[in-house]
């Protein structure tokens, strides 16, 4: 039975794309159907994150509205035969997500795959709850950061209220992703640490990404982290996020850079 | 955090922590009022016109939360010649 998921998080900035584009890769690299779903009508860029952006001739809208069928403005990836793209688009406005249109998408896409990730826009207008609407699991994207943390709340209450499952007395899923977190500053108590967080927003935990360069030079170059640099610090957190997805268990870690001594007195030049 | 402290400088870790933790019960309480009031405030009405008859408009439902105690003020304007009845 396919999953629908959600990428959300209220605020923006803290790593929703970055983080669909990871978790779909890994997915689709543990043998899953993954399709990714940009709902950010308007200001689209998981196409840009994905190194698809020139791939693009119909897009959700096109699909919702009838005007394309879903098998033209599907993109597939050309590392990973398993994952696929449908983009949003960026002429129009999130108020042509209609109701029925994204639920007939859904459902199409449903049959098609076994996971579904909705990469939602910031914010809690149209687009971020149509993106939530059909979710069976959620993953909140949070930074340890005061912001970051209201707007996550908030989102939990609205994905308690506003979905189908909700609406059917049902729960959705929701796991927390903790994004952007620097280690060293958290010991300092610079940075809230993963038990504030934790106890603050009483989520269960399905990753921590620590903060690093790679992630920047992964959307540069626009492949996602856990294809690009599988090894490095995100990716292998991004990696264990998604085996959990998948019902693994597995111990929870902040995944850091292997510096050998080479590497800490030679920093890496700019990709 | 002990070299911070030394440098008598504190760390802002804690402080974010319990801003948030007070910042969250109070929204948390507000989002879920929102609605109670409204369900509220429609029932008594209902209730209250089965009696009296009262415009929509003068019926007040407001709820505090206090840190002990929470107050459920119900304010209904009843029509003058219901309130004083003839003798």
């Amino acid at each position: 039975m396919a999953k629908v998921l959600v990428v959300t998080s209220g605020k923006g900035g803290v790593g929703k794309t970055t983080s669909t584009a990871a978790i779909g890769a890994a997915l689709a690299q543990n043998g899953q159907k993954v399709a990714v779903v940009d709902f950010d009508v308007g200001l689209r860029n998981l196409d840009l994150v994905l190194g698809a952006e020139r791939r693009v001739v119909f897009d959700l809208i096109n699909v919702v509205q009838g005007v394309a069928k879903l098998p033209q403005a599907l993109i597939r990836d050309k590392r990973l035969e398993n994952l696929w793209l449908l983009p949003a688009s960026q002429t129009r406005d999130k108020d042509a997500l209609t109701e029925e249109g994204v639920a007939r998408v859904i459902g199409e896409l449903k049959e098609k795959f076994d996971f579904v990730l909705c990469d939602s826009p910031a914010g809690i207008e149209r687009g971020a709850t149509m993106a939530m609407r059909h979710a069976d699991i959620a993953i909140v994207v949070t930074n340890p950061e005061v912001s970051s943390v209201r707007d996550s709340d908030r989102m939990i209450g609205l994905l308690d209220a506003k979905t189908v499952r909700a609406e059917k007395g049902e729960r959705v899923e929701k796991h927390l992703l903790l994004t952007r977190f620097d280690l060293s500053r958290a010991a300092r108590g610079e940075m809230l640490n993963v038990q504030d967080v934790l106890e603050i927003l009483s989520t269960p935990l399905v990753g921590i990404i620590p903060e690093s360069e790679e992630v920047l030079r992964a959307a540069n170059l626009g492949v996602p982290i856990t294809i690009g640099t599988p090894a490095s610090a995100p990716a292998r957190a991004y990696h264990d996020a998604a085996r959990r997805l998948l019902g693994e268990s597995i111990e929870m870690t902040i995944p850091s850079e292997r510096k050998g001594l080479l590497g800490k007195l030679f920093p890496k030049r700019a990709a | 955090m002990s070299l911070f402290n030394m440098w008598g400088r504190r760390s802002s870790a804690p402080v974010a922590r319990e801003r948030l933790q007070i910042l969250l019960a109070h929204e948390r309480a507000l989002i879920g009022q929102t609605d109670l009031v409204a369900v509220l405030r429609e029932e008594i009405l209902a209730v209250i016109c089965r009696h009296v008859p009262v415009e929509d408009d003068k019926v007040r439902v407001t709820m505090s939360r206090g840190e002990t105690v929470s107050t459920l003020e119900i304010d209904i304007e009843v029509p003058t010649a219901l309130a004083r009845p003839a003798a």
